[in-house]
């Protein structure tokens, strides 16, 4: 089980409110994604779950039952960190063995667990090795393997792969999801990488200064932000904003259209001019200057024969406009 | 790429530094030349001392006979542990608190460990004297325990604050995320891998206590007395015994030198413990 509530949780350092008041529910099995730009309040949030730091108000269930102030060992979670944390004066066995031995769990147990986990994580061949001996993806390994012998009812990461170069991210990536899929064990994660919470998440939780803006599917939130920061925050390139009127034109005070939902054609409603093209092969990526709108960056797929300097005319996908009224809500 | 360094510079350079190791040394070679000196012959001109006197062990076998040197050199090393042992009981828990969970004060509270450093030992000796005399703690092995423990603590804490600031919190926060106790944690994941810096406080704190003078002069007569006490007896108003002094002193830091010996690359280790990552 893992199934964690909170209620009108709040977290204040002195007289800095860090969160000034969530209310959250993840339900059993659930990956949940908390993502947000730096200082937004979602590390605290885990280390809040996870019983790192104290919380000033509010309740936090694990299970239903009242988990607020119960030490972290007591909560039944296992947590992955970014610097991975492993102990460096153990072997990979003694690091993954670790909560078993202060659990108190028998020799013959921890062994076996302990080989099922590294046979899970492949890293049979390297028990005996100090983490000093280990790479970057093999130490994120022996850490999650630390997480997943005991068996938690939820596993909190907390940007486990900013430490990774970017080929072993995509491939650490996709081994925390198929260990998700395996396990089934609830996961919350934590990374300020909007790709990594879109590939990875059942529900993700755009936090931004210490709040709530949305929660919701990946897809949910790329197809109706709520408001001009979800908009912003979710989809690579980000989404164009286009204010005055030609925002009043499509009935709102800013509107906002994704790079990939302009498409570039022959007698558009707008014209300008290339400034910079990135030429991907598989796509392009150009910043157009449009007349009397301002810059809009574009994606279009495959090669485009659009460079520096070229006029191009750019038809936006009516259909695809979302609208905000002057406080950036959604006027969906 | 390597400095080029002139054939010249370099002869020069260690004739210079040759130099100074052995002016440095010279007090403690002079010492064991007279130990194995008669009294006559130690009070002549140096060069007579060298080439024109005999050697006897003759000064050890009396310091041995006159002041029992086993006593004293079992109240060093009670004294010495001791400290250090009590020391490190109090200083763990400390610097663990001011170095992962520091309040506002912290910075000052260590300030003010050091500045109490800084104070001349006499300042207190009047009050400490009396406190002893009046708790019958006067020439005892525990008083002179306590005493060489706490003014050597702020020392201890501050070495322990320095090498646990080198560990990352991270590492800590796993182990309680990991179920252990605060005991545990400390005992299991703390203390193994501060433990080059804990050695060397460990060695550095016997030394200090080994060859502290002051106190033990002071608050010691005959039952407690250690080996500065043991040195000291040796310099009296009838005259001074060069031979003789030389021998005892010689005795007194002989096993410090030893130990100091052989545990010097754990204490440069510790010493220089996180300057280089």
């Amino acid at each position: 089980m893992g199934k964690i509530t909170l209620k009108n949780v709040k977290k204040a350092f002195g007289d800095v409110s860090v969160i000034p008041d969530i209310n959250l529910q993840i339900e059993n099995g659930e990956f949940v994604v908390f993502v947000g730009p730096s200082g937004c309040g979602k590390s605290t949030l885990l280390r809040l779950i996870a019983g790192l730091e104290d919380v000033t108000s509010g309740l936090i269930e694990i299970d239903g039952k009242d988990a607020t102030h119960l030490p972290p060992a007591k909560r039944g979670l296992a947590m992955v960190f970014q610097s991975y944390a492993l102990y460096p004066h153990m072997s990979v066995r003694k690091n993954i063995a670790f909560p078993l031995k202060m659990a108190g769990m028998s020799e013959a147990e921890q062994t076996s667990r302990v080989e099922r986990a590294a046979k899970v994580l492949n890293l049979t061949n390297y028990l005996d090795r100090r983490p000093g001996q280990l790479s970057g993806g093999q130490r994120q390994r022996v850490a999650i393997g630390r997480a997943i012998v005991r068996e938690p009812a939820a596993f909190l990461f907390d940007e486990p792969l900013s430490n990774l170069d970017a080929a072993l991210r995509v491939g650490m990536r996709q081994e925390i999801t198929e260990l998700h899929q395996t396990l089934k064990t609830t996961m919350i994660y934590v990374t300020h990488d909007q790709v990594e919470a879109m590939t990875m998440a059942d529900k993700i939780v755009v936090l931004n200064a210490g709040n709530i803006e949305q929660v919701g599917s990946p897809l949910e939130l790329y197809r109706s932000p709520v408001n001009l920061f979800v908009a912003g925050f979710i989809g690579s390139p980000k989404m164009n904003f286009v204010e005055g009127t030609e925002a009043a034109k499509h009935g709102g005070a800013t509107i906002g259209i994704r790079p990939e939902h302009i498409d570039i054609v022959e007698g558009g409603p707008w014209t300008g001019t290339v400034g910079l093209s990135e030429h991907l092969g598989s796509d392009t990526f150009l910043k157009v200057q449009v007349d009397g709108i301002g810059t809009l960056n574009v994606r279009a797929s495959g090669e485009v024969g659009r460079h520096h300097g070229d006029r191009v005319s750019l038809a936006p996908q009516a259909d695809k406009f979302h609208r905000f009224n002057k406080d950036g809500r959604s006027m969906k | 790429m390597a400095r080029a360094v002139s054939t010249r510079t370099k002869v020069l350079n260690t004739a210079i530094a040759g130099t100074l190791g052995f002016l440095m040394f010279f007090p403690i070679l002079w010492i064991i030349i007279l130990s194995f000196k008669t009294e006559e012959d130690a009070i002549r001109a140096p060069l007579e001392v060298l080439f024109q006197s005999g050697w006897t062990i003759e000064n050890f076998l009396t310091v041995q006979a006159r002041s029992d040197y086993f006593k004293h050199f079992s109240n060093s090393v009670i004294i010495s542990l001791g400290s250090t042992l009590l020391g490190l009981i109090i200083a763990i828990p400390a610097a663990w608190a001011m170095a992962f969970v520091p309040a506002k004060r912290t910075k000052d509270v260590l300030m003010w460990m050091l500045s109490t450093k800084m104070m001349p030992p006499v300042g207190v000796l009047v009050p400490i004297y009396l406190i002893f005399r009046d708790t019958g703690l006067l020439d005892s092995l525990i008083g002179l325990t306590v005493v060489l423990m706490l003014i050597n603590l702020p020392i201890i804490i501050w070495m322990l604050y320095t090498y646990f600031r080198e560990i990352p919190g991270e590492i800590l926060e796993a182990a309680r995320m990991d179920g252990a106790t605060l005991k545990k944690e400390i005992l299991y994941v703390l203390a193994p891998m501060a433990l080059p810096g804990i050695a060397s406080t460990i060695l550095l704190n016997i030394i200090l206590a080994w060859n502290e003078a002051f106190w033990t002069l002071n608050l010691t007569a005959a039952n407690a007395a250690p080996l500065t006490a043991f040195i000291a007896s040796y310099s009296s108003p009838e005259g001074l015994f060069f031979a003789k002094l030389s021998a005892a002193s010689l005795m007194a830091i002989a096993p410090i030198l030893i130990m100091g010996w052989f545990s010097q690359k754990q204490l440069v280790r510790g010493l220089t413990f996180g300057a280089v990552k």
